[in-house]
């Protein structure tokens, strides 16, 4: 039998006779200059009169973006990477007019010199199951395009052949959880929605993607609208609601474009509108813009900031379900939890289920960036091993370096270590392991990357997006903001690890709203996991990866320490002790960095943290 | 009537004209705000009293969407707004030595203008670019894998646009 997966893609094979030139226009591609490869392609096709038979097609994202920008030439599926404008003469010239395949514009692997032809070869696809993704860099964003792919056919099927009832229990069955972070059933929470009392109701797409590290959502808005429409008319018709809306976040200007154009390309086909498809269902959809707080991807200040005011999240309950914007019920789904739908509805629940694990069934999309080979939008099943991420998918780490911990879950989640490299990727193993799902953020990290300095960095994050109406979040981000930077200062006590324990207690339990709650994650897994490094910088005044500088004062490597004494003698602060047969000692509290140790020590006995493998990966 | 005046005026009058649509309708102001903010530039106290009388909402509430939201701006900015995105992607990829790299080459910190009015700098959210970090967003272009050495050649190429 074939997987649900396997069907999708041999769908969206083109037929034979079908040729053109899909281009990554993602926002990666797009920073790496692929609108100029676009405009050099164009130009080289219309001189050679070739620019009716050969269409050129801006797609979503097509993946691993550390090879971009790139593209790929149908029929035969030849995907080109880290194209440049002078590039587009020898594609058309060879491929186009010749048939030959450009052999030096393929990917080729740096280590087994293999050279991939067809996406389907690279071992960044082989392990993804690319379902929510399915369209994205595959078929161009258009409702016509859409359409030929059994595009608005699930809402077809649900309005025709379904009740509001029979649409809830099937996405019951299919066990979907929230794909924003919370992982809350949205079958139930689309009931919650239908029982509320309310003469009118909304359901609202948030597409305010405020992890930073996450840009799934984005790349589902622009490179798949339709997708997300789809799913929210489904839904419309499931709770019985009329007016939708998707908030967007204003950094994502072409994701709101992309929204605003599939919305009026559906409208004109009325999927959209009165009367929908004649089956006498009204609702239609508006795109809101976000203006920039990350508080807002919870869902009370999200309704607030949809009302036009300051995004202050509220207590719950009152729910959004049950009483949400303007005071009627409201749905609140996540872009890519909506992109689900349709494949539920038209594929059921059961093939759905084949995919992941009990009570985590279907796929997950999760941005991979950070210190890894190959970077990108990646979608596996629930349950898959972290491993596979960051070595069969992601290739592992760049320039020799190690594995040292893998971000998941944004501000509110963790860093987990080495020891977790075999922890099932989904949403009740992440949260056991002291972090979470989250939106699908995955930054990797490697030996260069200070843990402290990462909890530091995410304190400063919410501590300044933290709204301030509730004391424990206001006040608590501040105060552990402030010893984490003591503590990369130097200037760190033993008793201040207590301290922000404490006060991670207290935020987890005394905040309002999700952002306060989850704040102290970050900072509880990395004390949880990599507590040597907060201790090295305490005791030690030494930072491993030789991030803070204010700690690069030199460390005797005790192993290659022959306690020959010329260390301490050099030293102008005497802050060298020791004696024959134990390795020499360096008093932080004295030691002014002179570095003269360094030079002295014949035996390479004397570093500073990093110093090793000096900055050449931050590049 | 100074021709700086004259200009200002037709801002204004460009302003009013696109509150119209507005009026009489909720949860507007974030939206109102936006639209202001694209015509002047950023949003002095004058513009938000002008948006409060145009829409009837206190100027207590319109300052404090302002404050609240990372988009609004009541500093002015140079010609060219140069962001270094601070995402975590773009974190550990060394954003921060970019950052560096920019005040160098222009002299000016975060939040401030250079002297010819050109070029402001300052650091922005995830711009949801992380497989391509670090990176430099320059207007509402995005720069992939920047590093510290392509900022001087970046610079030059801006000035002469």
């Amino acid at each position: 039998m074939t997987t649900l997966w396997e069907e999708i893609a041999a769908e969206r094979i083109p037929p034979e006779a079908e040729h053109r030139i899909l281009l990554c226009g993602g926002v990666p591609c797009t920073s790496l200059g692929c609108k100029k490869v676009k405009e050099a392609l164009e130009q080289e096709l219309e001189s050679n009169g070739l620019k009716e038979q050969v269409p050129v097609k801006e797609v979503g994202c097509i993946g691993d973006c550390s090879l971009g920008p790139s593209l790929i030439v149908y029929p035969e599926g030849i995907i080109y990477y880290r194209l440049r404008p002078e590039d587009a003469a020898t594609i058309v010239r060879e491929h186009i007019i010749q048939g030959r395949v450009v052999e030096e514009l393929l990917h080729r692997d740096p280590d087994t010199e293999e050279r991939f032809r067809q996406q389907a070869e690279m071992p960044y696809y082989r392990s993804q199951v690319r379902l929510v993704l399915r369209n994205c860099g595959v078929v161009p964003p258009h409702i016509e395009e859409y359409m030929k792919y059994r595009g608005y056919a699930a809402l077809a099927r649900a309005l025709a052949e379904m009740t509001p009832e029979q649409v809830i229990e099937e996405v019951k069955n299919s066990g979907l959880r929230g794909r924003g972070g919370g992982g809350f059933p949205t079958g139930l929470k689309w009931e919650l929605t239908r029982a509320a009392p309310g003469e009118s109701k909304y359901v609202i797409c948030n597409g305010d993607e405020g992890d930073p590290g996450a840009f799934m959502d984005r790349s589902i808005l622009e490179g798949d609208p339709h997708s997300v429409l789809e799913g929210m008319i489904i839904a419309g018709y499931a709770v019985g609601a009329s007016q939708g809306l998707i908030y967007v976040r204003a950094e994502y200007p072409q994701a709101v474009r992309r929204s605003q154009e599939a919305i009026a390309e559906a409208r004109k086909m009325n999927f959209l509108g009165e009367n929908i498809l004649e089956l006498g269902f009204n609702f239609d959809i508006e795109v809101r813009i976000g203006a920039g707080a990350f508080v807002c991807g919870e869902e009370t200040a999200l309704i607030t900031s949809v009302e036009g005011t300051r995004g202050d999240p509220g207590p719950r309950p009152p729910f959004p379900a049950q009483k949400g914007l303007w005071g009627l019920p409201t749905l609140i789904n996540n872009v890519e939890t909506l992109a689900n739908i349709p494949l539920i509805i038209l594929h059921g629940a059961e093939r759905f289920k084949e995919l992941g694990r009990p009570g985590n069934s279907g796929t997950k999309v999760f941005a991979l960036a950070g210190k890894v080979k190959h970077t990108g939008l990646v979608e596996v099943p629930l349950g898959t091993p972290l491993r596979t991420l960051v070595y069969d998918i992601g290739g592992g780490i760049p320039g020799g370096k190690r594995f040292k911990a893998a971000q998941t879950g944004g501000p509110s989640g963790g860093c987990l270590g080495e020891e977790y490299l075999d922890i099932p990727m989904d949403y009740d193993s992440l949260a056991q392991a002291g972090s979470m799902m989250g939106s699908g953020g995955l930054i990797i990290m490697d030996e260069d990357t200070c843990m402290v300095d990462i909890a530091r960095f995410y304190l400063d994050f919410t501590q300044d997006e933290s709204c301030g109406k509730c004391t424990p979040c206001r006040v608590g981000t501040k105060r552990m903001l402030e010893i984490l930077e003591r503590i990369t200062r130097g200037r760190g006590e033993e008793e201040d690890l207590e301290r922000l324990y404490q006060l991670s207690m207290l935020l987890k339990n005394g905040s309002l709203c999700g952002l306060g709650r989850s704040a102290p994650n970050p900072v509880l897994s990395t004390l949880r996991h990599f507590k040597d490094e907060y201790l090295a910088h305490i005791r030690e005044g030494y930072c491993p990866a030789g991030v803070c500088t204010a700690l690069n004062r030199p460390r005797i490597l005790e192993e290659k320490c022959r306690s020959c004494g010329l260390c301490a003698r050099v030293c102008p602060a005497a802050a060298i002790t020791g004696e024959k047969g134990v390795p020499y000692r360096i008093d932080p509290a004295l030691c002014n960095a002179c570095r003269q140790c360094i030079e002295e020590c014949p035996f390479n006995a004397i570093a500073t943290g990093g110093v090793q493998h000096a900055h050449a990966d931050h590049r | 009537m100074s021709l700086k005046a004259a200009a200002e005026r037709e801002l204004y009058e460009r302003l009013t004209q696109a509150l119209e649509k507005y009026k009489g309708k909720r949860g507007v102001l974030i939206a109102a705000l936006q639209e202001a903010q694209q015509i002047f530039g950023y949003l002095p106290r004058k513009v938000m009293i002008h948006v409060a009388n145009e829409l009837t909402i206190p100027l207590s509430e319109v300052y404090s969407v302002v404050s609240f939201y990372s988009l609004f701006s009541t500093m002015p900015t140079g010609r060219i707004r140069l962001e270094v995105c601070m995402g975590t992607a773009c974190y550990v990829k060394g954003a921060e030595e970019l950052l560096k790299g920019l005040k160098e080459e222009l002299g000016v910190e975060p939040g401030e203008v250079t002297k010819d009015g050109l070029f402001s700098i300052a650091t922005t959210r995830c711009v949801g670019a992380c497989s391509a970090a670090p990176v430099l967003k320059v207007g509402e272009e995005l720069h992939g894998k920047m590093t510290r050495d392509r900022i001087g050649p970046l610079l030059e190429e801006l000035k002469q646009r």
